[in-house]
């Protein structure tokens, strides 16, 4: 187990050298120039001798291998640059954004598991009838609608219409209703699903035909049986979830005015701000090889077949 | 006194198919039925039906079940549920299959006893030893402690068997149990369920479509085909003065019955 996780650590650091190049190379392709756009965004239009020295202060005017090649020095000493943007240190600037983003993620995982599990579990049980209809029907709308419309339409119902909050959310329990609703809704819908076709296949086996000729309750074999092993399929979405949320929901926080590292990152893209952008990406793939490793063990603690198997090898 | 009596019983399933039709006959107290057929005939369905336990779509659409005098088809979800497992018990072709892989033996063994008895888990787990070491399964704390894919197919089918018969069952109903096994485990099986019925008097309906198992096992024999009941009778009468053509045709089928794939155990 051990040898395994140092084995995925390792990957890690592929996984970073890759993202991270990748990324560099792309961001540079794009045909606008950072250090114009710096100035632009500070609303001065530069001639063009300060242009070329902020090129050169920059590092924009070496090759772009040697400026990749310069970053990845500075990072492996520790050092993620500053951003242009916001003239400050890219690590600063994210050690604040990131505490709104995971106040929003972890909310919006939490309400998430607690309305999807019993509506997935009930829809599954009642297969079939009037309840099961009801919640597919509803499950189907909220996984066609586009989670930006679906926000408009929240701020437009709620806090345009009723004024039951402000329009740019503010840092209070109210501000994160409707951010954190345009997020779940969707989630909730896709996991109704999911949770449902998991916990009817798990119904189907035969294992559940036995458990019955035993005479087990059909509580005893949801609850002890059917859904801990449904879990094990809902584990791996679930990761996946965890690192989108962490990535920072980009469409939905910059449509709340939310402050948090989704909007930061379309705001340095918009700017061109290269260390800024190089830093979400490290935390972006940190973030999903994480989640994908411990998604792993978890497997492996929930399923003796896997973990013993392994084992034996 | 019968345990167990099947009166015009037919089963339907969702898609119109009728899986059983009319089918009569009794389990006499302390006996043993086999109930042969080729697959589809429906032999299945009807001991399924008998469990309360046909799959999804799958009715009893005439007849009645009469456990102990007593029509199945009449009891609530509860009074069914509450009978399973402890007046009557169920093995089935991959013993494996039907228990959960994902945990242990002990854990649903115990699961099982305290479901149909107030006693301790520790108190359970006794009942459980004592009953797998009835089985001579060797090491039976090992096998509490395995998961059901770490056994051998006929350690899981006497596990099984074990499972079903703690609560000592009027009835046992095997829905094939030893066509999963190869030939020597198969007749371990065979003489074990014997065993038990001599011990415990439990009368057992063994559904197969080994000839051999039916007639080293029964006392009497069920034929089926298409879902219709051809011929019921006594085991020497059914083996040895066949009235129905199928029958005859059945037996003619095996020649080899005579030699050595018939179960021999003594």
């Amino acid at each position: 187990m051990i040898q395994y996780i140092a084995k995925r650590l390792v990957q890690l650091i592929a996984v970073l050298f890759g993202v991270t190049f990748l990324t560099f190379m792309i961001t540079q392709a794009a045909p606008s120039d950072a250090a114009q756009m710096q100035y632009i965004s500070m609303g001065t239009i530069p001639s063009e001798e300060l242009l070329e020295q902020t090129r050169e202060e920059m590092g924009l005017n070496d090759p772009v291998l040697v400026q990749y090649g310069r970053w990845l020095w500075n990072v492996l000493h520790g050092d993620l640059g500053t951003s242009t943007k916001f003239s400050e240190s890219v690590l600063t600037q994210m050690s604040r954004k990131l505490p709104m983003t995971i106040e929003l993620a972890a909310v919006s995982g939490v309400i998430m598991v607690l309305i999807a599990f019993p509506l997935g579990i009930l829809s599954a049980v009642k297969k079939n009838k009037w309840i099961d209809y009801l919640i597919r029907f509803l499950s189907f709308f909220g996984i066609s609608m586009p989670n930006f419309w679906l926000g408009l339409l929240l701020m437009y119902v709620f806090a345009v219409r009723l004024g039951w909050f402000h329009v740019v959310s503010t840092n209070d329990i109210a501000g994160i209703v409707l951010p954190v609703a345009t997020l779940t809704i969707p989630m909730v819908c896709t996991y109704v699903r999911q949770i449902r076709a998991a916990v009817l296949e798990e119904l189907n086996s035969n294992y559940v035909v036995g458990a019955r000729s035993r005479g087990i309750s059909e509580r005893r074999i949801i609850f002890g049986h059917v859904l801990p092993n449904a879990l094990l399929p809902i584990v791996t979405l679930i990761g996946l979830s965890v690192g989108h949320l962490l990535g920072g929901a980009a469409i939905i926080e910059t449509l709340f005015s939310w402050q948090g590292i989704g909007n930061m990152v379309v705001e340095a893209i918009r700017v061109r701000d290269y260390p800024l952008i190089q830093g979400y990406v490290i935390w972006m793939a940190v973030i999903y090889v994480m989640v994908n490793l411990l998604v792993d063990i978890m497997y492996r603690l929930l399923d003796p077949q896997i973990r013993l198997r392994k084992k034996v090898d | 006194m019968n345990v167990l009596e099947f009166q015009d019983i037919s089963v339907i399933y969702q898609n119109g198919k009728t899986a059983v039709h009319n089918v009569s006959f009794t389990v006499p107290e302390h006996s043993i039925v086999a109930v042969v057929g080729e697959s589809g005939s429906g032999k299945s369905t009807l001991i399924r039906a008998a469990m309360g336990l046909l799959s999804t779509g799958g009715s009893v659409s005439q007849g009645r079940i009469l456990f102990e005098g007593e029509n199945l088809l009449g009891f609530s979800k509860e009074q069914i549920r509450s009978i399973r497992g402890s007046e009557m018990a169920m093995i089935f072709q991959d013993a494996g299959d039907y228990l959960n892989p994902r945990r242990k033996i002990g854990p649903q063994y115990i699961e099982t006893i305290r479901c149909h008895i107030q006693v301790s888990k520790k108190e359970a787990g006794q009942i459980a030893l004592d009953m797998l070491s009835r089985l001579k399964l060797a090491d039976p704390e090992r096998i509490m402690r395995s998961y059901p894919f770490q056994l051998s197919g006929g350690m899981r089918q006497r596990a099984a068997i074990a499972m079903a018969m703690s609560m000592h069952p009027k009835l046992l109903l095997a829905d094939e149990p030893t066509s999963a096994l190869d030939v020597t485990v198969q007749a371990q099986v065979v003489q074990e369920m014997l065993k038990l019925r001599e011990d415990m008097g439990t009368a057992i309906v063994i559904v197969t479509h080994n000839m051999g198992v039916a007639s080293r096992m029964a006392d009497y024999i069920a034929v089926m085909k298409n879902g219709y009941l051809r011929e019921f009778g006594a085991r020497d009468q059914v083996i040895n003065a066949p009235r129905d053509e199928y029958t005859q045709q059945m037996l003619m089928a095996v020649p080899e019955l005579e030699d050595e794939q018939i179960v021999k155990i003594r």
